[in-house]
């Protein structure tokens, strides 16, 4: 795994980086032995599920359609009370929290999902500002943290648009800056490519990437797609039947697959790519070839 | 017909006066209950299936009882509150209470309406019950809520007439006593014309108004 802070340079933050990140030791997401069984269902859709993001790094949870990841996602992010199992958030445990304890600490993690949920009624800054309003934050500091991301995510432009107004790229731009409104040390992405041209794709993937290069936020990404996100994840888990199957750097697991199942996700991926979508598969060609 | 125009002019005002006080309290009541049973329910931010079948169970049990029932039913009530149960502002009463579990119904619906999805997202940013229902929900049905209002302002005139019926004043109340109880079919007819117009201008607002603040 590659050292993250050999990456970033002081004239790269251009908004301020997470400073709950008191030490590089500590995961930005630990989880233990995460079980989730919903009733009548016939199998636990998690069991067992073990996983550690570090600090300002990506980690890439993959698997076929009903392998659990969306719920992994939702157990994380407390949508979903666990039956077993631990999460940890930058140290402190999630899994015990009370409603409202939870919603004290809920800034230290940002969410895309893959409909993005925008609110429609309101403007791009005023989506941006939405969490900092729900933390009741001063006015001039809401606008001067909504300024910056507005700026970093190059949308300052559309800042009185609705959301309706804006490309789906665009949209998506909104959503990552809405998400670390809160300046979180954890961002959830949801499938954060799918439905998205290939143009669109590798901005998100590129995006995704300086979140963690300049801002130091981990980032954990669902998705089915390995073509397109195999080139950015610094590690990766492969689940299926709410299992771990694979786990670990994502070049060692990508080189050298120990399980059908990841076999049959590279096997997606070798398939000839579009044509527009090419330069990001030569990337992940020169990782996946050894 | 000038000897009636003055009666005429008289009992629109009568009538509007009822729809608008009576629309008002229907809103906020309606509102009101009409988002405790949206919170409350299966798919709510805060789900409580007690709460949610007591609340239903109100709602339904006061939409049950005739309108002209209500009203007599609520006499003791109305000359408790207004003094004398003829009239206008006797009329109100069984209005308001006739009309706000219809339009807590239609808030529930429309607020309902508002993409799920969206409000377990606001819940990850932290979003207490409270600022979920006032700065999600309400904001973001508000072209639903507006066209759930033109349908209840509509409904309106038409128990404002079944009041007028009953000594409460207004177009109802001179269409019966004038056009029906005297013979004078110009009487009836006006009065209608009068209630079709004021319709179409509420439903013709509501639409315009709700396509307006739509930003989806």
């Amino acid at each position: 795994m590659r050292a993250p802070s050999s990456r970033r340079t002081t004239e790269e933050r251009s908004i301020p980086r997470n400073e709950s990140i008191s030490s590089q030791d500590t995961p930005a997401i630990y989880v233990r032995g995460l079980t989730k069984r919903f009733a009548g269902a016939p199998a636990a859709a998690l069991n067992g599920v073990d996983l550690t993001v570090p600090s300002a790094t990506i980690h890439g949870v993959l698997g076929l359609s009903g392998a659990g990841k969306s719920t992994l996602l939702r157990c994380i992010a407390r949508l979903e009370r666990p039956d077993a199992g631990e999460v940890r958030i930058a140290g402190s445990d999630w899994t015990s929290l009370s409603d409202a304890e939870l919603r004290r600490v809920r800034g230290k993690m940002g969410i895309v999902f893959q409909q993005l949920h925008l609110l429609a009624s309101r403007t791009v800054a005023a989506n941006v500002a939405f969490p900092l309003e729900l933390q009741r934050a001063p006015r001039a500091a809401i606008a001067s943290r909504v300024a910056e991301l507005l700026e970093w995510f190059g949308i300052r432009d559309k800042a009185a648009q609705f959301p309706a107004q804006l490309s789906g790229g665009q949209r998506q731009r909104v959503a990552l800056a809405r998400a670390l409104a809160t300046a979180p040390s954890v961002l959830l992405a949801d499938e954060p490519t799918s439905a998205l041209d290939p143009e669109t794709r590798a901005s998100v993937l590129n995006t995704l990437g300086r979140i963690r290069d300049q801002l130091g936020v981990s980032v954990l990404i669902i998705t089915h797609d390995l073509r397109s996100t195999a080139g950015l994840c610094d590690s990766v888990t492969i689940l299926d039947a709410g299992c771990v199957v694979e786990s670990g750097p994502a070049l060692q697991v990508l080189h050298r697959p120990s399980n059908d199942i990841t076999r049959r996700l590279l096997a997606y991926t070798q398939s000839p790519p579009a044509k527009a979508d090419a330069a990001h598969h030569l990337h992940f060609e020169e990782i996946a070839q050894p | 017909m000038t000897d009636i125009a003055p009666a005429l002019l008289a009992a629109t005002f009568e009538t509007l006066t009822m729809v608008a006080v009576s629309v008002s309290f229907c809103v906020l009541f309606g509102l009101t209950l009409g988002a405790w049973l949206a919170i409350s329910s299966p798919q709510g931010i805060a789900p409580s299936p007690a709460v949610h079948q007591l609340l239903a169970a109100f709602t339904n049990i006061s939409r049950s009882i005739p309108f002209l029932v209500l009203i007599v039913l609520l006499l003791p009530f109305t000359r408790l509150l207004v003094g004398t149960s003829i009239g206008t502002a006797a009329a109100i009463i069984p209005l308001v209470v006739g009309g706000t579990p219809y339009a807590a119904r239609l808030v529930e619906a429309a607020l309902l309406d508002v993409d799920p999805g969206l409000i377990q997202a606001v819940v990850t940013m932290g979003a207490s019950p409270a600022q979920a229902v006032w700065k999600v929900y309400l904001p973001e049905a508000i072209p639903g809520l507006i066209r759930a209002f033109t349908v209840l302002a509509i409904t309106m005139i038409n128990f404002s007439a079944m009041a007028g019926a009953v000594g409460g004043g207004g177009l109802g109340d001179l269409a019966i006593r004038y056009g029906y109880q005297r013979f004078r079919l110009d009487v009836l007819v006006l009065c209608c014309v009068i209630l079709i117009v004021v319709v179409q201008v509420i439903q013709f607002g509501g639409n315009a108004l709700a396509r307006r603040l739509d930003r989806r």
